[in-house]
């Protein structure tokens, strides 16, 4: 299989601060890649390095096996969805979308055929003739996946591009980039903050910490097998443990995590005290304290609620107790 | 719950009882606030305007020199002798010149001053285009007057640098060219645009500002070369703010008549003519008709702006 972007040892220092620290990352052709991390965490410079927006201070980046080094924006064949979309105002929606044809030099009909087409993808069809001004948010976002797709790229990078829409269109959003990406097998690089959008869309995450990747795996492998403690406290918020107690538990010295789900409430286990809880919808969020160690239990909906300051019993099953590698 | 318990107790001085009704008619604080400058401009400009506009609708006896109060056309005819047009069509070409030149000179310093300057580089850029209008129009005028004169800074210069052949090959063009710089349209024009630059960097940087970052960067991604995104992003978001500049620097020049008079040559502009016409000459009619004249080209230049959607990106 291409590598459509490869990083070597790529570094993105802004006077003391290091956005990007020492970054490898290989990215297949035809890949739904995710790029997951707090904010500050490196995951947009590095996203502006594949576009061409920033240089590296050092390492290599390629994209499709040619050095990146020194070419411009303008000579990449990688579009991107910004997170303001970054629509140009003074152009109607049908010429936004034209935009890169137009530069290209592509003949009027043509271009309005195509952007009129690429319109039709995102299901947006005869909106051609309005101002961006005039489209909610979600359209916008639309308009913004229209145009930079319009052109054909060999890697569409985007950035954020569900951030500033609500719940119910991020998630219908979610479904049809997916599919989108399916059907058009062009590659992705999907910047976010949100863990279940990584999660749910990606082929590969990579997570990002302080300027560095700290793990790269399938949606699984980064939920249910956390590397490092950052990993299982930010990818839906695990209960970590530290080495002393999980060497009390289970004989191995290091790190380990446990989903807020798998733990149980019931007669027998480790003692507990309840500090407090919160009902989110699906669930209960119970916050407990065991032995000066703070943990959330996630009790399904039906399971009685323990008030707080009440004394209980902890315990969950031995295989979802995930012990990291102490190396690690 | 009672009444009482849902309002804060406060003092009740008549002060508060005003805010508080004031509060409860928020349309009879926008009628107070705007008032006074609605009759400030109203009476005060709007007024003197079509008393303008009345008076250029008169005439002079010829013999008499008095003025004769009914409406006819004949001032207005007047104007379009070869003598008097001459001196619109001088004016106009000197407007649009500076107009064109302070675009040219403005960009670059506004778009600096938009996208990179920050905080210390901010204030220099402010400080640096302000500072000139801190000090006396006419100081300005008069030094540069020196730096321009046969015997100013600029002819030492080349001198010095022995390209003195190159200014009097210059000076020697007829029309732009005289005697020295401080006696030919051409300096008239450099004074004009230096005295003027601020009113247009201004509005450019101001609209500059407005315009993201990831504005040019989408286009940049988009395959557009730097030139490219100029012409199709940059300048058509940026127009409001040249417009805007352009009407400062097109309109200051079409009324002024002091730099002409001090730097220049002795043929006449508009402002110098409604001058001479209203004051020793006392044609006022004449003189009022020369002042609707940078009004209506105004007006077609705005119109004309307008049609071409210089406005749409408001």
């Amino acid at each position: 299989m291409t590598t459509a972007v490869r990083f070597t040892g790529v570094s993105r220092h802004f006077g003391s601060v290091r956005a990007v620290d020492g970054v490898d990352i290989e990215i297949a052709e035809g890949e739904f890649f995710a790029m997951l991390g707090p904010s500050g965490s490196g995951k947009t410079t590095c996203l502006r390095l594949i576009a061409g927006f920033e240089q590296p201070t050092a390492g290599e980046i390629a994209i499709f096996g040619e050095p990146a080094q020194g070419v411009p924006p303008y000579k990449r064949h990688v579009n991107t969805v910004f997170q303001d979309y970054a629509l140009f105002p003074h152009l109607s929606v049908i010429d936004n979308v034209a935009y890169g044809l137009m530069i290209a030099g592509q003949p009027k009909a043509q271009r309005r055929r195509a952007a009129e087409e690429a319109l039709e993808m995102v299901a947006l069809p005869g909106y051609g003739t309005r101002k961006p001004s005039e489209l909610s948010g979600g359209q916008r976002q639309r308009v913004a996946l229209a145009r930079a797709l319009v052109n054909r790229p060999k890697v569409l990078l985007l950035d954020e591009p569900l951030g500033a829409l609500d719940l119910k269109l991020r998630e219908q959003m979610q479904e049809e980039l997916k599919a989108l990406q399916r059907k058009l097998g062009i590659t992705f690089v999907f910047v976010t903050h949100d863990q279940g959008e990584a999660l749910s869309m990606a082929d590969r995450v990579a997570v990002f910490n302080e300027g560095r990747i700290v793990q790269v795996g399938q949606p699984q492998d980064i939920y249910y097998r956390p590397e490092v403690p950052f990993v299982a406290d930010f990818v839906g918020s695990s209960n970590v443990f530290p080495p002393d107690l999980t060497e009390r538990l289970t004989g191995k010295r290091a790190h380990a995590a446990l989903r807020p789900e798998a733990v149980r409430l019931g007669a027998e286990g480790h003692g507990a005290t309840v500090r407090g809880s919160s009902f989110i919808g699906t669930a209960t969020k119970v916050a407990l304290d065991m032995d000066g160690i703070p943990m959330i239990a996630l009790l399904p909906k039906g399971a009685p609620v323990p008030e707080a300051g009440a004394q209980v019993r902890v315990s969950w099953a031995d295989e979802d107790l995930h012990v990291m590698d102490p190396n690690a | 719950m009672s009444d009482a318990a849902i309002e804060t107790p406060r003092r009740a001085g008549w002060l508060t009882s005003v805010s508080d009704s004031l509060w409860r008619n928020p349309r009879l604080l926008i009628f107070l606030l705007l008032t006074p400058p609605a009759l400030w401009l109203g009476i005060i400009y709007l007024g003197s305007l079509f008393a303008l506009l009345a008076q250029s609708f008169f005439s002079i006896d010829e013999f008499s020199g008095v003025i004769v109060y009914e409406f006819t056309l004949k001032t207005y005819r007047e104007l379009f002798t070869p003598a008097n047009f001459d001196i619109i069509i001088r004016t106009v070409v000197m407007a649009a010149a500076v107009t064109l030149a302070a675009v040219i000179v403005s960009f670059p310093i506004a778009y600096y001053a938009a996208r990179y300057a920050r905080g210390k580089w901010k204030a220099v850029f402010y400080l640096g285009v302000m500072l000139p209008l801190w000090s006396s129009y006419l100081v300005k005028v008069y030094s540069w007057k020196l730096i321009l004169a046969k015997e100013g800074i600029l002819n030492w210069l080349f001198e010095a640098l022995h390209l003195t052949w190159l200014l009097n090959a210059y000076l020697s063009i007829p029309v732009i060219g005289g005697n020295s710089l401080s006696v030919s349209w051409t300096g008239t024009f450099l004074v004009f645009l230096y005295v003027w630059l601020p009113f247009m960097v201004l509005p450019i940087q101001a609209s500059l500002e407005r315009i993201p970052a990831s504005m040019l960067e989408a286009s940049g991604d988009l395959g557009a070369t730097p030139a490219q995104s100029f012409r199709h992003v940059l300048l058509p978001l940026s127009l409001p703010g040249v417009i805007a500049g352009s009407i400062f620097t097109f309109s200051l020049t079409l009324g002024d008549y002091i730099i002409p008079q001090i730097v220049g040559s002795s043929r006449r502009f508009i402002g110098q003519a409604v001058y001479a016409y209203q004051g020793t000459a006392g044609n006022i009619p004449l003189a009022a008709a020369f002042a609707v004249v940078p009004i209506v080209i105004m007006g077609v230049y705005l119109w004309i702006a307008k049609r071409n959607g210089a406005f749409d990106a408001l």
